[in-house]
Parts: structure tokens; C-alpha cells; sequence
């Protein structure tokens, strides 16, 4: 699995020190870049991936052959526009598109490091990214985006470096996991480890891959990022290429063929030791207890100026949650933002094509870009 | 521009902290940011409108008044302006009160129910008055308390509301208006323009 040659990387040398108490160096992060970055390099976005995403968040992603996971936002003309922009994305560490996770090769063994590998943290993710801005010469951001635990980054991301960012975007996302979260992360995590193949996470020496129990982790989870009136709508009790039931356990309604299908090529683009991973890093996510309970304490000295994101019909991150961000912001006279987007495609609204959604961000960035270049005149 | 905004723009201090709680699409906002205060906030419930303020480059809070002012600390702004909107409240007292807790001052504009023509509606015709300032019909008007601008001033007296400043609009037109001239003020303008403080 060890795809290091294949993606653009940096090598940390200088060691970092994980919340677990851990400390790594030499460690790899791959990522992407998009646009152009202007003389004054004050046009960089770093986009901050979800749970299964990478960092081909635009164009061809080499691996699936298909669209990057966010081409209906970011690219030449979209909302995150390339013309204008450079984009940032990298890969997560604990993730498997080549930053460092359990599937990087461990020199001294030459195995996967597996469940070796330091149970990580968001923070931990935040403070490897972080890197890119020295890598690049940037000394400020024009803003941090991200949707989902990519939202997480974005709080965690601030609050870490307040004065890094001139624009925060977190979208579809929580200041902390919560029970209902962790729950469906642990019925994800619960069906890889009961798949005989996972064999204690070393399935890579013993030549077999637990795509049975990540496949399942990838149903459950699908469900979770629909609302149940787009999955209505789109498959209701429609019957899958066949006219009627056929009194077996094979897959009858298009909704079990479409979730099959959703777990099975998941299997093929993802780790399963980097899902245990990177679900416990969002699980351990609790923005407002690093600060005693007290979220606007997280980030009193921001200069960013923030806009929230929300989607009526997710129910994974609701709006709820996002405005208990918005609140703990306006709290400490912060300049934020908020609207919640009209959409019956649940929590993946912010990776679909969503024309509400889209234009809402494109004019936000447009408009404060505009800004910051008459201020420049 | 409504004669309207010029009046409440007249009313804020340069670089002051200032809420626009439902602030449409940022007429008002965007007029105070260009020539006041780039210390501006906005609060809306409708979803397009809030999209449309954010567009702009203004600062827009999706929300409702009701529930939505209590996420802002004591005295966190300078000003805080509701137009036209208190009428339209479950409970403008409360509302009221929040704005003023919000808010070290509150400027709050009032279509005035007292306006001759409305009255004239209801005594000539025996309907619930229709005009240009209130279009809609009984059953389909947001307006849920409606109070004349003698009204106002009652309920300011009675709750201890400092009146630091009235004005009253008549055809556009800007007017003083005091205890003193109320009776006539109340009869003769269709806005009332009000600057409090507890």
C-alpha cells in the first residue's frame, strides 16, 4: 500500500509531539496544490479533507479514476475558483493517499506500520498541515475550508493559529462528537474488527484485506450522510432489476444494491486500519474541552473572520451544532457569519452539486477577495 | 435610499458597534458600513436574504429575533436597530427588552397605527385598515401588534425606557416629535423613529 512515490510529498524532518504523548519526525505529507500562488502570496485557501476524502479534492484522482471529491466547488470558474485562488489540500495523517498512516512501510521492518501507528488526534492533523504554510513561503492564508471533519480542521486550525487565516470557513461540522457521532464511527470500527481478515490490523503480512467489515463501516456510514427524504425519493421501495421480491437475502431494493455498490469500491480506494484511525481522531474531537469547557475561549485571539455553514437535512451535523460554533464566536464579538442551506441531501450537501450552497461561498470569497485587493491599492 | 435609513444613519456614531437585527438584504447595513462603521452586524431569518447579505461582503447571522438575540452578550453593541419589525414579534416586550440588553442604545421605527388614514379606514369603512405602509389583509398580515406611536410612548414610560430621541416621518418628510406635539404627531405621520436606553 505504500504509494509514496506516486504523490507529491514533503518530508516533516523537525519532530512534532502528538496529544498522545508520541513524538514523530521524518514523516511524509502528500498533497495537492491548485491555482496559481500570487507574488504577494496572499491568495492560498488550504482545503481540509472529511474522514474518507484525500487530496484530490479537484480534477482526475488517479487512484479512482473519477472526479475529486469536491470538483463541483473547487476548480477554474467554481466557487473556490483556481483563477483566482491557490488551493492547498493534503491528505490527513492516518490517511492512506501517502501522508503518514498505519499502510506507510516502517523502515526498520519493512511491514506496514498497522496498529502501531499513534492513535492521532485533529490537532495532531492541524499541526502536520501547518508545515504547508512554511513548505509554501505563506505567511497567511486567505482562508481555511473544510466541510465535515475538514470543518473540524478548520476550528482546530484557527484556534491553533490565530492569525494565519484570513477567512474560516467550517462547514457542516461540530465543535465536538457527539454521542450519536461516536456511535456510528464505533459501528464502523466494530465491523472491520469482527472481519476474521482483519487479523489485529496486519492483513497486509497475511496477504487477505478486511473488505467485508469496511464495506459495511462504508454502508452505515453512507446512511448517515442522506436524509431519509432523499433516499425516499431517490430509491423508495423501488425493486432492483427485478419485478418482484424474490424471497431470498440477495438485494432486492435498489437501496441495498446502491449501498453494496457504495461499500464495495470503497474497499478499493480505502485502508481500513486509516478508518479505525482517523473515525477515533474525529471521536476524540472536543474543541471546547482543550479550553474547560469553553469554546469561545478557543478562539479569543482570532483575527479570522468566520462563516458558518449548515444544512437543513443533515441530521449527521446538525444545524444545531453549527450555531453553537456561531454563538460561542458572536460571544466574544467575533466577526461571523452563519446561514443555513435549504437541501434534501443530508449531510453530503456540501460535496453536491447544491447551486444555493455554491454560489452562497463562491460570492463570500469573491466578495472579501475583492476586499483585501482594493485595501492592497 | 428610504428616508427612513437616512434617518436611523443620522442617529449612529462614527465607528460605532452597531446590530441591524433584521436587516432584509443590507440596504441599511451596507449604506452604515460605506459611510459610518465597519462595525456591523446583521441578524435575518429569511434564508435568501441572508445569503444575499453575505454575497455582499456584510456580516449576517441566519436568525430569528425572538430567539436568536439571547447568543449576544450584554452591551455588545452600540447601537441596535429594528425597523418596522417589533409589530410583527410574538412578544415585542421581550424583544424589546432584549434589543436593550443587546444593545447600550436601541433605535426602533414603528408604522404608526394612529396615521389619519388608518383610522379614517376603520371608522369610515368598518374594515382593518389596508394602506401603503401596512398592504395586507387581516388574515394574511404579519403584523400581530400593531401600537400607534402614542402607544410607544406609553409603553416606554411605563417600562422606565429612556427616550433619548423621537422623530416622526410624515410623506418622507422628518419631524420632531415630543410629548408635547404627540397627539397631533400621532395623528398626522406614518413612522415613528425612536432612540432608547434603559
Amino acid at each position: 500500500m505504500n504509494k509514496l512515490k506516486q504523490f507529491k510529498n514533503i518530508i516533516i524532518t523537525k519532530p512534532q509531539k502528538l496529544d498522545c504523548g508520541k513524538e514523530i519526525s521524518n514523516f511524509s505529507i502528500s498533497y495537492e496544490t491548485y491555482g496559481t500562488l500570487n507574488e504577494k502570496k496572499d491568495n492560498a485557501i488550504l482545503v481540509f479533507h472529511a474522514l474518507t476524502g484525500d487530496q484530490f479534492a479537484s480534477g482526475k484522482n488517479p487512484i479512482t479514476n473519477k472526479d475529486g471529491w469536491w470538483s463541483y466547488a473547487l476548480g477554474s470558474g467554481k466557487a473556490i475558483d483556481t483563477e483566482k485562488f491557490f488551493v492547498i489540500c493534503a491528505n490527513v495523517i492516518g490517511g492512506c493517499m501517502g501522508s503518514y498512516g498505519p499502510s506507510t512501510i516502517d523502515e526498520e521492518t519493512g511491514k506496514p506500520i498497522g496498529t502501531n501507528f499513534p492513535v492521532i488526534t485533529i490537532n495532531d492533523m492541524v499541526n502536520a498541515q501547518y508545515n504547508l504554510l512554511e513548505h509554501f513561503k505563506i505567511d497567511k492564508l486567505f482562508a481555511v475550508i473544510g466541510g465535515s471533519m475538514g470543518g473540524m480542521q478548520v476550528l482546530q486550525f484557527v484556534s491553533n493559529f490565530p492569525d494565519k487565516s484570513r477567512i474560516a470557513i467550517p462547514i457542516a461540522c461540530t465543535s465536538s462528537h457527539s454521542a450519536q457521532n461516536i456511535a456510528f464511527n464505533e459501528l464502523g470500527r466494530q465491523a472491520i474488527l469482527a472481519d476474521t481478515n482483519w487479523k489485529n490490523g496486519l492483513y497486509e503480512e497475511n496477504k487477505t484485506s478486511p473488505d467485508k467489515g469496511l464495506a459495511v463501516a462504508r454502508m452505515a456510514a453512507h446512511i448517515t450522510y442522506l436524509s431519509k427524504k432523499g433516499l425516499q425519493e431517490k430509491f423508495g421501495r423501488k425493486l432492483q432489476e427485478r419485478d418482484d421480491l424474490k424471497f431470498s437475502f440477495d438485494a432486492d431494493f435498489q437501496i441495498e444494491s446502491y449501498l453494496r455498490y457504495q461499500g464495495s469500491v470503497f474497499v478499493d480506494r480505502f485502508d481500513a486500519n486509516s478508518y479505525l484511525y482517523i473515525t477515533r481522531a474525529m471521536d476524540y474531537f472536543d474543541l471546547s474541552k482543550q479550553f474547560n469547557g469553553n469554546l469561545s475561549a478557543a478562539f479569543s485571539n482570532t483575527t479570522s473572520k468566520f462563516f458558518v455553514i449548515s444544512f437543513t437535512s443533515d441530521w449527521l451535523y446538525p444545524t444545531s451544532e453549527n450555531r453553537e460554533i456561531v454563538i460561542a464566536l458572536n460571544a466574544i464579538g467575533a466577526d461571523v457569519g452563519f446561514v443555513e442551506i435549504e437541501s434534501d441531501k443530508g449531510h453530503d450537501s456540501f460535496l453536491l452539486d447544491v447551486p444555493d450552497f455554491l454560489d452562497t461561498l463562491g460570492n463570500y470569497l469573491k466578495t472579501n477577495y475583492k476586499t483585501l485587493n482594493e485595501k492592497r491599492i | 435610499m428610504k428616508k427612513e435609513f437616512k434617518v436611523i444613519s443620522e442617529l449612529i456614531l462614527q465607528n460605532s458597534k452597531v446590530l441591524d437585527v433584521g436587516c432584509g438584504d443590507g440596504e441599511l447595513m451596507k449604506f452604515l458600513k460605506d459611510n459610518k462603521t465597519s462595525k456591523i452586524r446583521g441578524l435575518e431569518i429569511s434564508k435568501n436574504r441572508v445569503q444575499n447579505c453575505l454575497s455582499k461582503g456584510l456580516t449576517v447571522i441566519e436568525g430569528n429575533a425572538e430567539n436568536d438575540l439571547q447568543q449576544f452578550p450584554n452591551n455588545s453593541f452600540d447601537f441596535v436597530i429594528l425597523s418596522q419589525t417589533l409589530q410583527a414579534f410574538l412578544d415585542p416586550e421581550k424583544v424589546i427588552s432584549e434589543l436593550l440588553r443587546v444593545g447600550k442604545k436601541a433605535i426602533v421605527t414603528i408604522p404608526n397605527f394612529g396615521y389619519w388614514k388608518v383610522r379614517l379606514n376603520l371608522l369610515i369603512k368598518g374594515t382593518m385598515p389596508v394602506t401603503e405602509n401596512l398592504p395586507n389583509e387581516w388574515y394574511n398580515t404579519p403584523n400581530l401588534h400593531m401600537c400607534t406611536l402614542r402607544d410607544f410612548f406609553n409603553f416606554c414610560s411605563k417600562r422606565e425606557i429612556k427616550i433619548f430621541k423621537s422623530l416622526a416621518l410624515k410623506n418622507d418628510k422628518t419631524l420632531n416629535l415630543s410629548a408635547k406635539n404627540l397627539a397631533w404627531r400621532n395623528l398626522e405621520s406614518q413612522l415613528g423613529i425612536f432612540l432608547i436606553e434603559k
